[in-house]
């Protein structure tokens, strides 16, 4: 990547954080913390990686990302909205009524959400069966995917990861969004994930461990994933919960759910700058 | 051309002529492929029939994501698994977002035998009767079964299939017109209606017969697909008799039972009794046994009967 490229998408990231505040401030509640941390990540896949075509969201042979922390969904939407399968003013109907963008990721509501998800664990599994049915129809797809770290305490990502490497999906890719934070505390304190490298690559993944807020090195580190032959890829994002906001950052775990008051919303804005 | 034959065979051999026909077929086991008959699609088509091993949820949430792509998964295994171990999964990855996906359980209820009350699914219709928009069919014989199947492919939605796997007595001819959505009317009667499923349809038949003997004339209706019930059909044969008796092998709660109360509550409350598992967990035992003791037999259909017509005004 060159370096207006990498300027370029750091440029988006910030614009796609503005996205997300307006976003949730203009509501008033929602996650913040779990939905700043994956910016980059988003930027990278859907502006530069991913083969999509946002005026024709389910054209075949895409490539597919599946939100498996389905409750950053408003990240997703702000990248959506941005990259051109809704209108951009569509963001202010996050969670009222009638919406189309619910917390949780909805395929059957939101154009360009690949699969629903909000029950944690089970995103990852349904991205192993999106990755094997890909393989089976050889249409040469990528299958990206994103699990939590407090996630991976659920069982279930560990099922769909032992199967992802039996069944050789080198056209899986997933990302750890490694921020640290859960609901009740720092997943250390809660439910410690202990080398959380070796245990994906125990689990049959070829790993790698990156800053993910850099934009360069989470694209490079794409590039790396496809080269592999015979396994599913994790990236782990080293991440922090909140990213980009002083105040918010600072707020540790309770910024996972939390009240954004128009105070804050401006607050926050002027901050990201 | 079913006759001998265990349930599990058929369900296998049918769904490989399917597969043969339908590339969208996908058969997904969880280390039960022998014992429900699927480990052989597994030679004819290796892409499309697999293992993912001991790991229900996994299994469900991977089908959930291949109907993404098109497929029809069928994920096979035995009742309790099919829905205590994948609840949450066939209600958010499957039923919620409206995946293609077909659950097959079998052994259910009492017919787990020999492996005893960790494999009796008293609740697994109850389970997924409560999840909006499945459809839950159980199957009676091989007949039924192979005219099901396809039908069952052809139905764009989320589908439970309960089912006995070995050999079960013959209920329908070769001259049996399958519907998913219309109970059959097994035997015509103005007395009593017998509501049955699955292995209990047999039993209802004996317990007809003998109520005949006494001047009795019983309907015997089988609901084959709990939901959406037949609602028109429950009415119809309850409104003629006055009468009614469940038999089914599921707690008599949140099955069958609840089923044609929650219809004829509403439209047409006639007497009725349930026959099926009083409210408790299973026990290893061979099947008659255990029908004897949890009072599921053809003569406790019997008294059940006689006592519904007593109570008729």
């Amino acid at each position: 990547m060159n370096k207006t490229e990498v300027i370029n998408l750091q440029d988006k990231s910030r614009h796609i954080r503005r996205l997300i505040i307006n976003e949730i401030g203009k509501l008033g509640v929602g996650h913040v913390g779990g939905s700043l941390s994956i910016v980059e990540a988003l930027v990278v896949l859907y502006y530069k990686q991913m083969n999509i075509n946002p005026a024709n969201p389910k054209m075949e042979g895409r490539d597919r990302f599946i939100l498996s922390k389905g409750h950053a969904g408003p990240a997703l939407y702000a990248v959506l909205a941005d990259r051109g399968y809704f209108d951009v003013s569509e963001l202010d109907t996050l969670n009222i009524p009638e919406t189309n963008l619910p917390s949780h990721c909805d395929m059957l509501k939101t154009p360009g959400i690949d699969m629903t998800a909000g029950s944690l664990g089970q995103g990852i599994s349904c991205a192993v069966g999106i990755a094997k049915a890909s393989k089976i129809k050889r249409d040469n797809a990528y299958i990206y995917t994103m699990v939590g770290d407090g996630e991976c305490q659920e069982g279930q990502v560990w099922e769909a990861a032992m199967a992802a490497a039996q069944f050789k999906l080198n056209n899986l890719i997933g990302f750890v969004d490694n921020n640290g934070l859960q609901i009740d505390g720092t997943t250390e304190e809660i439910i410690c994930l202990g080398p959380l490298a070796d245990k994906w690559s125990s689990f049959g993944w070829s790993v790698q461990c990156i800053d993910g807020h850099d934009v360069e090195a989470i694209d490079n580190a794409i590039l790396e994933a496809k080269k592999v032959q015979d396994k599913p890829s994790m990236i782990i994002l080293n991440t922090v919960k909140g990213k980009g906001v002083p105040f918010i950052e600072a707020m540790g775990s309770a910024n996972h759910s939390m009240p954004v008051s128009e105070e804050d919303r401006v607050r926050a804005l002027a901050e990201l700058k | 051309m079913y006759e001998n034959k265990e349930m599990r065979q058929v369900f296998g051999s049918v769904i490989e002529e399917m597969m043969g026909k339908d590339e969208r077929i996908v058969v997904i086991d969880v280390d039960l492929a022998k014992a429900n008959g699927t480990m052989k699609l597994r030679e004819k088509f290796p892409e499309r029939a697999f293992d993912v091993g001991i790991a229900e949820s996994n299994a469900a949430s991977i089908a959930a994501g291949m109907a993404s792509y098109g497929f029809i998964p069928f994920v096979t295994t035995f009742t309790p698994f099919a829905t205590r171990r994948m609840c949450d999964q066939i209600a958010i990855s499957v039923t919620y977002a409206e995946r293609n996906v077909k659950i097959v359980g079998t052994d259910p209820g009492i017919s787990a035998e020999l492996n005893g009350g960790t494999h009796m699914s008293m609740e697994d219709i109850g389970v997924l009767r409560s999840i909006p928009n499945m459809v839950i069919f159980e199957a009676v014989d091989n007949v039924q079964l192979a005219q099901a199947l396809p039908q069952i492919v052809d139905y764009d939605g989320v589908v439970y299939i309960r089912m006995f796997r070995k050999t079960t007595p013959a209920v329908f001819g070769d001259d049996y017109k399958f519907d998913l959505f219309k109970a059959d009317v097994v035997r015509e009667g103005k007395d009593v209606t017998l509501f049955a499923s699955g292995i209990m349809v047999a039993e209802s038949i004996i317990a007809a017969d003998l109520l005949k003997t006494e001047g009795i004339d019983a309907e015997i209706i089988n609901i084959h697909t709990i939901k959406p019930i037949d609602r028109d059909a429950v009415i119809k044969s309850a409104s003629k008799t006055g009468a009614v008796v469940t038999c089914e092998n599921h707690n008599v709660i949140g099955g069958l039972k609840s089923a044609v109360a929650e219809v004829l509550v509403e439209e047409c409350p006639v007497p009725m009794k349930a026959i099926g598992i009083q409210d408790h967990f299973g026990e290893v035992a061979k099947i008659d046994y255990l029908k004897k003791k949890y009072h599921m037999t053809a003569a406790d259909i019997v008294a059940a009967a006689k006592e519904v017509i007593s109570k008729k005004k």
